[in-house]
């Protein structure tokens, strides 16, 4: 049975006639943790915006199946709400389907908030209250694709590895399918399926991790000598 | 009480109201910079409805929507930011009237005639607040998701080219009845300010919403009836008094969380 959920073949994006990411292909099946990895400016967040359908680009971007889809990019924290009149509540009245209160209260019990949160204003919750507040509200659409950019900016070390934690057991349960990126190789070898790395070379590796993380493919990834610590 | 002041505190009340709940969406910087030069776009228009003598609204209208529409296209084409569209906007629209506008008829173009309005310039100005109200309502929550973050909103299916489009009409329609209330020179303080004292006092959104509409009728209101007892003009008074209110609710601001 074919599996497959994403293709992805010579995708080439350019900003402002840069050029970013040049013939990238690759594939996603379900069910998968894909981590993008790659220096600052290699172009993941754009990689990841451009399978959204946010940006432009030349190639073939091919869903199997119309997914629905959850999105947490890097930029949006407690900041981008700060002095806001916005309770959590309200803020998940945003949503396109208002979900019910009972329903909100056993999404926010899921990632570890109380529900007492419901009334405060959605600026004043720390960074890891308002990411664990995001990911409830990207799951609470019951979406089949999540795609998370960096999701700990900001978060204390214990604070982005229990997000980790909880999108792992979530991702156990729900049989999702996540795109991440991230800069934490802990993580990578923990979480994910397959990486993909980018660099702005235009070189690319994919794999599952243990196959291609390696000391000498990290230094064509950052470009400069990294210890890697494998963990089990 | 006569006929005329009891139109006239209709309309303003109504365009009070819909200003202040318009102004709620103006959270983002970006928003914010929009309604001032497109006020003062509208100045223009004021100008050639005082030359030939019809309704300044009437006159306002097709200018703002222009440059709604204009500004519109040239933030999509030429990715400049707002604020360097909005001066340049800002000064050709005030450049303009200054040219065209009779220097006797100055007054009337920069700060209102609301206590003119005719009984049919009321009944417009009625539904067209009632219209804008019903409109603002459709769209908040996705706006409000749009200022926050746009490409979250554009995951969850907000068609934010349409959605924006639609705001900058809004804003048209508003700083159009606004000029009515205040004039082209300060009609962004119509939309601004009870905004900004409601956000001083509320927690969340229903609250601010509601405060901010409160806020806007009750300026309009003040300014009219303090205006008919000493010898002012109504629309710079009716900003005061906003004004005033403003400092109120900075008194009672409170860190409600």
């Amino acid at each position: 049975m074919n599996n497959a959920l994403l293709e992805v073949e010579n995708l080439n994006v350019a900003l402002d006639g840069e050029k970013i990411l040049e013939n990238l292909s690759f594939q996603v099946e379900k069910g998968e943790i894909l981590t993008v990895l790659g220096a600052n400016g290699a172009g993941k967040s754009v990689l990841l915006r451009t399978l959204l359908n946010l940006l432009p680009h030349e190639g073939n971007i091919f869903w199997h199946q119309k997914q629905k889809v959850g999105y947490l990019p890097q930029g949006l924290n407690q900041l981008r709400v700060k002095n806001l009149p916005l309770t959590v509540s309200d803020f998940f009245g945003l949503k396109n389907q208002v979900p019910a209160e009972e329903e909100i209260k056993s999404f926010l019990k899921l990632v570890g908030l109380e529900e007492d949160i419901l009334s405060k204003r959605a600026g004043s919750l720390s960074g890891g209250q308002f990411q664990r507040m995001l990911v409830a509200w990207v799951l609470i659409s019951r979406p089949n694709v999540i795609f998370f950019d960096e999701p700990t900016t900001g978060i204390d070390i214990g604070g982005g590895e229990t997000i980790y934690s909880l999108l792992h057991s979530i991702w156990e349960k729900e049989k999702l399918t996540i795109f991440l990126v991230t800069h934490d190789l802990n993580i990578v070898y923990k979480h994910s399926t397959n990486v993909l790395c980018l660099n702005r070379k235009g070189h690319y590796c994919f794999g599952a991790p243990k196959e291609i993380l390696n000391p000498e493919m990290l230094k064509q990834i950052f470009g400069a000598e990294i210890k890697l610590y494998e963990h089990h | 009480m006569p006929i005329q002041f009891i139109l006239t505190l209709i309309s303003g009340i109504f365009i009070g109201g819909v200003g202040g709940y318009l102004g709620t969406l103006m959270l983002s910087k970006k928003m914010s910079v929009v309604a001032g030069p497109l006020a003062h776009l509208a100045l223009p228009g004021v100008a050639l409805a005082l030359i030939f003598g019809f309704s300044i609204s009437l006159g306002a209208f097709p200018f703002v929507i222009l440059g709604a529409i204009l500004i519109w296209i040239l933030e999509k084409k030429t990715k400049l930011p707002m604020e360097n569209l909005a001066a340049i906007i800002f000064a050709s629209g005030v450049g303009t009237a200054l040219l065209i506008l009779p220097i006797g008829k100055a007054e009337e173009a920069l700060v209102g005639n609301i206590t003119k309005i005719t009984p049919q310039e009321t009944l417009i100005t009625v539904l067209l607040g009632l219209l804008v109200f019903y409109i603002i309502g459709r769209i908040y929550k996705k706006m409000m998701l749009m200022n926050i973050y746009e490409d979250v909103a554009v995951v969850e299916g907000v068609n934010t080219s349409l959605y924006n489009l639609l705001y900058l009409l809004i804003i048209a329609i508003v700083v159009a009845l606004g000029v009515y209330l205040v004039g082209g020179l300060i009609t962004a303080a119509l939309i601004a300010v009870p905004a900004a004292s409601a956000k001083n006092i509320s927690k969340g959104l229903s609250g601010y919403k509601l405060a901010a509409v409160i806020f806007g009728a009750i300026s309009a209101a003040g300014g009219i009836v303090i205006a008919k007892f000493v010898e002012l003009p109504t629309g710079p008074l009716v900003i005061v008094f906003g004004a005033i209110l403003f400092l109120i609710s900075v008194v009672f601001h409170k860190k409600a969380y």
